[in-house]
């Protein structure tokens, strides 16, 4: 018997907000039509924000000095720790500093391409008018951008682009776009405006009247859990990789924040988008806790390769050139090692699938730098990728100006996210959604440095307008003190934390975790087929029983308790993977990162299936174990003309 | 491989703390040391025992979250090296770790190795930012930054805000934290206009905190995991002084 459930279709969901007309206009014909909140009684108007990363640092900030009153919360002991500050390679902005063509009509088309013609032409077209802007906001806080000699900015390429746009601070852009908007953050912390919660997360969402209007959190440190009322809420909670157990995720990622929202009525749309990061340090073994990246970068000059024979365990300075497979350069000549993540990544599976994969895992393919350091001279490939390499020898032991490096491929970020239209604003009224907890403009895949593009122009510059359209129009009264419905959200929190405590059982909340993610990367990651999702489809809802009657947590709700808190976002985890592998199923086409074995061409790319697919999928939930809901929001295309992607 | 370890518990703010022996037998070479914790955790909550909290997020060296005094070392022996980055191949079969919290006055201990690390944030909120609001910005290209300058911004901009360099400081100092978010503004055009309020504000916030005076030890460089340079100690002190001497702080009531 089929433990999984099956789902039923409703009605169709369109996004009211999007502005029509010609596509170069929108966003400021949008913001003339917005409703203002004058300076007068954005005083009195409270504005809750959960998450400090790129998208929720910079929308708390802004809001700040618009003159809100603006309660952020963080999981982490200071907002600059978001796992925005992660981010390595660069920020696109179509600049056109280059004088090589770019435009905003060139980086809003490679976009929409690079993500397989999944997002909407709207919200696309915005991000790349506002990446001009985000660069001018960002170097004037102070952001030490790479520059030229002559004093100006450096830009470099990235995938998916033939132009450069992309702007860097060395491997570290992520951190320092970040520190931008921490330190404006903190600006308007000392001004009053802004009020931290840090070490606070946010378990429930209040609903009252039908509108978001506050959120219950927990103190990490007190264990105190109590509700915080507001006129709108923002989630900035971030990706929900994590939910693979082994991810390029900081540890702390988690769901909770949008799973809770998605549970009160927000529609979480195109869960099964994942992005898979080629070039990552392969897993060493069980105790591995997470996966590090090495920059895409890397693949401009070193090499991949497997031996051609199947468990040849030779050290790979033995094996002759003649019996090494350079299998993406025989793949793709054209593009080569270049080609895009996704491709990458599922070669890389294929042939270690066929037992032909290194290191003592056998989940591993070389990057081989020996080429382009006999023709470049060892002292030029250090110039270019010296930290590179000394961060993977510190990690690894190895050498790799000696021994080829081992990469494999990780879950890295998710597209899919909290279902927001053109306003940001999730189907609960109040309820906005930012950055990479929404879905909205990467598709089914997204390009390198669009991320912090995204991010940045969610929080500055998209938010900080239609928050105030609603909050102008909202007419909302305040929330009196005993709301039945604050009472009840409290207590559902408080018997949630409870129950988890109470079970005690025999395994740990990692073990469950861990047997979680490797359901999802084995039946769900880079190529998933009817078969296995039906397998993860079957054995999840198993788990999660298992887990609600079989987990140990330890110690008390009411003291800093890690494995508490690890414990709520596992179960949360536990629901959304269900989700994902549904989404998964039903999406019989392969688009971007969702791979589905069945929908192949002849030469085994990517077959997308527009006359079907063409939407965006978004869920309903309808109570844990129960069939949810389908609302497709149809993709019209004007402007850009879906076409097969092709990279041989 | 095996290790012994003697792990700081602590179960509260306001509770004595003392060293614990617990011995990990399946540790493995690979490991990062925050997994040797993982692993000892997972053994502590199957046996009923409370597992040892630990700050930690990213685990690739540049969150700034994990802090521990690894051996009397803040963030371990290996240079340049978080914690998180820490690996075992760095100790020997059967050695003894000890493993403590950051220790200093202004950093108190929350739980176990879990230290309250907000006056650093303050510390920021004083004045550590360029006062630009969203929308005011001119064209990025106007304010062109020789590439000496840039670099130098950077190299100081790169501080994760860990804390090491106050648990290696034997004055209890943040001093280089403090130098490196002078440095990293001083160096720009954008951050002359308040430059000299900025210092005097977060010089006075970073005593207030009880953080100590620098007296060029050292100790927090070398314990640094970005490399923070000393010099940023330098900028931090010239700077202070000529504001406060100097005459060239203004409009300060």
């Amino acid at each position: 018997m089929n433990n999984y459930v099956d789902y039923t279709v409703g009605e169709p969901v369109s996004d009211s907000a999007a502005p029509g007309g010609s596509i170069d206009t929108r966003w400021e014909r949008h913001r003339f039509g917005v409703k203002l909140v004058n300076p007068a009684n954005k005083r009195k108007m409270k504005i809750i924000m959960v998450g400090t990363g790129l998208a929720g640092g910079a929308a708390a900030a802004t809001l700040g000095e618009l003159g809100y009153q603006v309660e952020s919360f963080c999981f982490q002991d200071s907002p600059r720790r978001a796992h925005s500050i992660a981010a390595q390679g660069g920020i696109n902005a179509a600049k056109n500093y280059r004088n090589d063509g770019d435009s905003v009509f060139r980086l809003f088309y490679d976009t929409i391409k690079g993500g397989d013609f999944r997002a909407r032409e709207s919200n696309v077209h915005r991000l790349a008018e506002i990446s001009r802007q985000i660069i001018d906001q960002c170097v004037a806080q102070g952001v030490p951008f790479a520059r030229e000699y002559g004093g100006l900015l450096d830009t470099r390429s990235f995938g998916g682009a033939q132009v450069s746009r992309t702007f860097y601070a060395r491997g570290q852009t992520g951190q320092q776009l970040l520190l931008g908007a921490y330190q404006a953050l903190e600006r308007q912390v000392q001004a009053g405006t802004v009020t931290m919660y840090n070490r606070h997360e946010m378990l429930e969402l209040i609903i009252i009247d039908g509108r978001a209007r506050g959120i219950v959190a927990r103190d990490l440190v007190t264990g105190e859990t109590r509700s915080h009322m507001a006129d709108a809420v923002v989630l900035a909670s971030g990706g929900y990789g994590n939910v693979f157990y082994l991810s390029t995720n900081a540890k702390g990622s988690n769901v909770t924040a949008t799973w809770r929202a998605h549970r009160k009525g927000a529609l979480f749309a195109n869960p099964c988008y994942t992005q898979i990061h080629p070039t990552c340090i392969p897993v060493s073994g069980e105790h591995q806790s997470k996966l590090t990246l090495m920059s895409e970068s890397l693949r401009n000059d070193g090499r991949v390769w497997v031996p051609k024979e199947m468990g040849d365990d030779r050290n790979p300075r033995d094996i002759p050139e003649d019996q090494r497979d350079y299998f993406l350069e025989r793949q793709y000549p054209a593009f080569g090692n270049l080609v895009p993540r996704d491709i990458a990544s599922r070669a890389a599976k294929a042939v270690c699938d066929a037992k032909r994969g290194v290191g003592p895992t056998g989940l591993g393919v070389y990057l081989d730098f020996s080429a382009a350091i006999e023709r470049l001279g060892r002292a030029a490939v250090a110039a270019k990728y010296g930290n590179l390499f000394d961060m993977y020898e510190r990690i690894t032991g190895e050498n790799p100006y000696e021994v080829p490096m081992r990469i494999f491929p990780a879950v890295h970020y998710t597209m899919g996210g909290l279902w927001v239209d053109y306003n940001l604003q999730s189907t609960i009224p109040g309820l906005f959604v930012t950055g990479e907890a929404n879905f909205s403009d990467h598709g089914a895949n997204r390009l390198g440095a669009s991320a912090l593009m995204q991010g940045l122009a969610d929080g500055y510059f998209v938010l900080p307008t239609t928050i105030g359209d609603y909050l102008a129009g909202a007419k909302l009264t305040p929330v009196p003190d005993d709301a039945p419905e604050v009472a009840e959200a409290e207590a559902e929190v408080a018997a949630r934390l409870d129950r988890l405590l109470s079970i005690d059982g025999h395994r740990t909340v990692d073990s469950f975790h861990r047997e979680l993610g490797h359901l999802m990367w084995d039946y769900c990651g880079m190529e998933r087929s009817d078969e296995g999702l039906r397998k993860a489809l079957d054995r999840i809802p198993e788990l999660r029983r298992e887990f609600w009657s079989d987990v140990k947590v330890p110690g008390s709700a009411a003291t800093l308790n890690q494995s508490l808190e690890k414990a709520g976002r596992v179960a949360d985890f536990l629901e959304l993977g269900e989700l994902m592998c549904l989404d998964a199923l039903h999406r019989t086409e392969s688009c971007g990162g969702h791979f589905r074995a069945e929908s192949q061409t002849d030469d085994g790319e990517a077959k997308r299936d527009d006359e079907n697919f063409s939407y965006v999928a978004a869920w309903e939930y309808t109570g844990q174990g129960q069939a949810p809901v389908l609302h497709k929001e149809d993709l019209v295309f004007e402007y850009v003309t879906p076409s097969q992607r092709s990279y041989k | 491989m095996k290790l012994k370890l003697k792990v700081w518990r602590q179960s509260g703010p306001d509770e004595k703390g003392r060293l614990v022996d617990y011995v990990v037998d399946n540790a493995d070479e690979d490991m990062s040391f925050l997994e040797l914790i993982d692993v000892l955790n997972e053994k502590l909550i199957l046996e009923g025992e409370e597992p040892v909290a630990f700050d930690q997020d990213c685990r690739e060296g540049i969150c700034g979250s994990c802090d521990m005094v690894v051996n009397g070392y803040a963030h371990g022996p290996q240079k340049a090296t978080t914690v998180c980055q820490l690996h075992l191949r760095h100790f020997k079969d059967g050695e003894t770790v000890t493993v403590e919290p950051w220790r200093s006055v202004a950093f108190p201990v929350l739980k176990d190795l879990v230290v309250d690390r907000s006056a650093l944030d303050r510390i920021i909120a004083a004045g550590g930012y360029i006062s630009a609001p969203t929308g005011s910005a001119p064209e990025a290209a106007s304010t062109p930054v020789p590439k000496p300058n840039a670099d130098r911004a950077f190299t100081a901009a790169a501080c994760i805000q860990c804390g090491a360099c106050v648990a290696a400081c034997p004055n209890g100092s943040a001093s280089l934290f403090l130098g490196s978010k002078i440095a990293h503004l001083a160096e720009l055009p954008q951050g002359q206009p308040e430059r000299w309020e900025r210092v005097v504000n977060m010089v006075e916030q970073h005593d207030a905190e009880g953080f100590g005076g620098c007296t060029n030890i050292g100790q927090c460089t070398v314990a640094c995991p970005k490399e923070i340079p000393l010099d940023v100690i330098a900028t931090l002190n010239r700077d202070y002084l000529l504001a406060t001497t100097g005459g060239r702080r203004r409009h300060i009531a």
